[in-house]
């Protein structure tokens, strides 16, 4: 039995982990941006962010002001027990999202969207978002939480297999050139591109294709990593850097997910995760161990499995 | 990347004279010192729309405003904790900057993206007034350095915390980056124009969707197959 107490407070850890130190993949995906940037403009930028990782460490400040929209991912093995249950660790993780918006502190973004009322901690309605996945074997749980900012750099379009890889490459640059001007999309960016499921599945694998897959991660599928691999030079080669000023450096890295779709339809989604690419990761165990990372692991052989039952 | 051009640098009072306005260009690097409001919708609403009486002596105090809401909690003994501050992006405030020039005499208005050369035209060039961006635009931490002291927030109570009027002493904060002159230049157009010029060799071999949306035609009465 994994205990409560021991979920809270590694969450509310995780919450100023996420929000202050860059991840490592991301990290160096930008050292070799910098390197390679030979807009003069661009180049500032994307040194004076290498600076400002370096001060977020230090000061253990949020490294952007704007802190996103905190999010839960949990995924558990089979055998894991939660002390309390399901709901217990739903209040653990609410919990530790308001009182980490205080201590932090982070910026109190959750709002209604109606009535505009703020909580100042970050929880409402819907918010957290905390989505599930489980795997074959453990007694692990992890906590995986993302604050993925930015109103800009998502979209989402009915395609048709008709409109083939060269309706799927205008999509992808028409969201690039549309949001990285003026660097509304907080470029450059781990773009995340989802084909396939119904609309909102497809907004979920693009959105998890971003935020929940490292810089450097290839898809299993030799042809989407060949995909991926084209995309990221394609999105390189727009000419356009850090802020929408001439450069080339707008993808740090490229990944796509696929899911089953309706024989008709080809959706796509488009999703940038931006200069501050937050997310933090423990693995807890019933012993009371925990194990940080930042390499979410989600996109295991398990959770793209293709057939009825799983024969891992 | 070595050898590369850097941008001029500046220091910067947020009550600036119109003679070091003036000098600025664009794609220099500012620092400021001096106090720096926040505001953004909720405080133009409030100061504009509800006829509320501005907190502050605006612009003799500060004429520097920023398009911002900080990572920021006030603590039980109402001191203020402020981390990271990263702006917002700005064109979404052009309908109350006009007003808003006339009431506060702002000369510096500091945000995420900046905005239309049209709004600078209209809006900036005749107030004397110059916009200037944050950089990445994640910068917050380094921002969060050049925060002497937060010396207030109004109207947290109406507005909440990431719409309140926070005031803040910055020094040497930065970096800003000069994204309008006085003559109303906008930088973010003129590199625009410059990508713009290789776009159509970027595009070649893509097709556009065989099912359109509207905002791809504006005539509504079109059909979009
Ligand atoms: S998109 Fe990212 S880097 Fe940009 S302001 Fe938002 S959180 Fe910060």
């Amino acid at each position: 039995m994994i205990p409560i107490e021991l979920i809270q407070t590694t969450a509310a850890d995780l919450m100023a982990k996420a929000a202050i130190e860059i991840p490592d993949d991301y990290h160096a995906g930008l050292k070799q941006a910098a390197k390679t940037e030979t807009g003069p403009l661009a180049n500032y930028v994307l040194n004076a962010m290498l600076d400002n990782y370096a001060a977020a460490k230090l000061d253990r400040c949020a490294m952007c002001g704007d802190t996103g929209t905190p999010r839960w991912y949990i995924k558990m093995g089979n055998e894991a027990r939660v002390e309390g249950g399901p709901v217990a660790l739903e209040a653990a993780l609410r919990r530790a999202t308001a009182s980490a918006t205080t201590d932090i502190p982070l910026r109190p973004n959750r709002v209604h969207p109606l009535w505009r009322t703020d909580h100042n901690n970050n929880v409402g309605i819907g918010a957290p978002e905390i989505e599930y996945a489980f795997e074959p074997e453990g007694d692990w749980l992890d906590l995986i939480t993302v604050h993925k900012g930015g109103l800009f750099g998502t979209d989402y379009r009915m395609l048709f297999p008709s409109d083939g890889i060269e309706g799927i490459k205008r999509f992808y640059l028409d969201s690039l050139v549309a949001f990285g001007k003026r660097g509304l999309a907080c470029q450059p960016a781990i773009i995340g591109i989802g084909l396939g499921g119904c609309k909102d599945t497809c907004m979920v694998l693009g959105k998890r294709a971003a935020c929940l897959r490292t810089v450097g991660d290839v898809n299993p599928d030799p042809k989407i990593a060949e995909l991926e691999a084209e995309f990221k030079e394609l999105g390189n080669s727009i000419g356009m850097g850090a802020m929408g000023f001439v450069g080339k450096n707008m993808v740090v890295d490229c990944h796509i997910e696929a899911g089953y779709c309706h024989t008709g339809g080809m959706q796509m989604s488009v999703h940038a995760f931006c200069l501050s690419s937050r997310r933090a990761v423990a693995r807890l165990f019933p012993d009371g161990r925990v194990e940080y990372r930042t390499d979410p692991d989600w996109f295991t052989d398990y959770q793209r499995r293709e057939t009825v039952e799983w024969t891992g | 990347m070595d050898g590369i051009a850097k941008p001029r640098e500046v220091r910067l009072s947020t009550t600036p004279t119109p003679e070091t306005l003036a000098a600025l260009q664009l794609g220099d690097i500012v620092t400021l010192d001096g106090l720096i409001y926040t505001a953004r919708e909720g405080v133009y609403m409030r100061a504009l729309e509800d006829g509320a009486n501005i907190p502050m002596e605006l612009p003799a105090e500060s004429a520097a405003n920023f398009h911002c809401s900080p990572a920021a909690t006030i603590r039980d003994d109402g001191s203020f904790d402020m981390g990271a501050v990263t702006a917002t992006a700005s064109f979404r405030f052009a309908k109350w900057l006009p007003e808003w020039f006339d009431k506060s005499g702002a000369k510096l208005i500091i945000g995420k993206g900046g905005m239309s050369s049209k709004d600078y035209k209209d809006y900036f060039v005749p107030n004397g007034a110059v916009y200037l961006s944050t950089v990445g635009y994640g910068t917050g931490a380094l921002l969060g350095r050049g925060i002497e002291k937060v010396e207030a927030v109004h109207w947290h109570a109406e507005l909440g915390l990431a719409q309140a009027m926070w005031v803040i002493r910055a020094c040497n904060m930065g970096p800003f980056i000069v994204a309008s002159d006085l003559a109303g230049n906008c930088l973010f157009e003129r590199e625009n124009a410059k990508i713009s010029a290789g776009l159509d060799a970027v595009y070649e071999g893509t097709r556009p969707a065989v099912l359109k949306r509207f905002g791809e035609t504006d005539d509504r009465s079109d059909e979009l197959i």
